[in-house]
């Protein structure tokens, strides 16, 4: 209790409102049957772990999940949700594998168990820390920047690296297969050129169940 | 005095045991990714708490490297998934058995 005493009331209120709209946004995420409404829920869990980073003087970090997170990723997902038509409700009840849901909340348990007990365990190691302390004086950006430039600069640039890699693995799967009546009128390639796998079957890459119905196929209001 | 370390190491368990879950759970690729993104953001929240707790400024860079890596797995996850609904509308995790033996 005294632990708890010497919390200040902002800090703590913070903590659990912030703490609050992380789980119900994560919840939220995960029961809710629209691809929509767990997208912007997901929003709010993002929002409420930056609050949490700010209240633990992360304050670049706070900014970088607001901007790349909620920002980016958030706005990629909808962006292929409403692209692909999916936000049609999803029946929840369904359970295509007998057993499968009890086992995954027992396991899901069995792992919040495990780290909750892992917490409790002394942690400091009393090693002296090779990046630099995180309290004192400088603001957190410059001390953020030191480390990431000098301890960490083959990582930072690997990184660069991984970025580029993944913007070029997306172009080329997001790409359309080339149509072969088109190939034809195109003669540099051979005729037995590898190409697509879709381009194997005969003709056009047609949606393979037609009879499952998309979102882009309701009927309209 | 600020938020003993407990708290946020106890949210940041239920953050990922949620998510751990709903990836179990959910058949729709989208949303399992969703949860992917969950429970990288419980491990960032203990990054950042042991950042704090230890007074090291190395667990906020790593933060920044699982931000990046987070980034670029979207990417290429949202591509295949795209990919994927271009041949079958509609598929579920459960429809994706083409390489099943």
């Amino acid at each position: 209790m005294r632990l708890l005493a010497s919390v200040t009331a902002v800090d703590a209120a913070t903590f659990v409102v912030a703490g609050a709209a992380v789980v119900f946004g994560a919840l939220g995420v995960v029961v809710s049957r629209n691809p929509v409404h767990s997208a912007l829920l997901l929003v709010l869990t993002l929002f409420g772990v930056a609050v949490l980073f700010v209240s633990q003087d992360a304050q670049f970090l706070a900014a970088v999940q607001v901007i790349v997170y909620a920002g980016a990723i958030v706005v990629l997902f909808l962006f292929v949700i409403m692209l692909l038509g999916v936000d049609r409700r999803e029946n929840l009840l369904a359970e295509p594998l007998k057993g499968q849901r009890p086992l995954a909340v027992a396991l899901g348990l069995a792992t919040l168990a495990e780290v909750l007990l892992l917490a409790r365990v002394r942690w400091d190691t009393g090693a002296r820390s090779v990046a630099g302390a995180a309290s004192g004086p400088g603001s957190n950006v410059a001390k953020l920047a030191r480390s990431l430039f000098t301890t960490y600069l083959l990582a930072f640039e690997v990184t660069g690296a991984l970025l580029v890699i993944a913007v070029i693995g997306a172009v080329v799967l997001a790409r359309r297969p080339p149509r072969p009546g088109r190939q034809a009128s195109r003669t540099p390639l051979p005729r037995d050129a590898p190409r697509w796998p879709e381009a194997a079957g005969p003709g056009e890459p047609e949606p393979a169940e037609p009879a499952e119905p998309v979102g882009a196929r309701r009927p309209g209001p | 005095m600020s938020v003993p370390a407990y708290w946020y190491l106890v949210l940041a368990a239920a953050l990922f045991s949620i998510g751990a879950v709903g990836l179990l759970v959910r058949r729709n690729v989208l949303v399992m990714f969703m949860c992917v993104e969950l429970m990288l953001n419980a491990a960032n929240l203990t990054f950042v708490t042991f950042a704090r707790v230890l007074d090291d400024i190395g667990g906020q860079s790593l933060v920044f490297f699982v931000l990046v890596v987070a980034a670029a797995e979207v990417v290429v996850g949202l591509g295949i998934i795209v990919a994927i609904f271009r041949r079958r509308a509609g598929a579920t995790a459960d429809d994706l058995h083409v390489l099943k033996g």
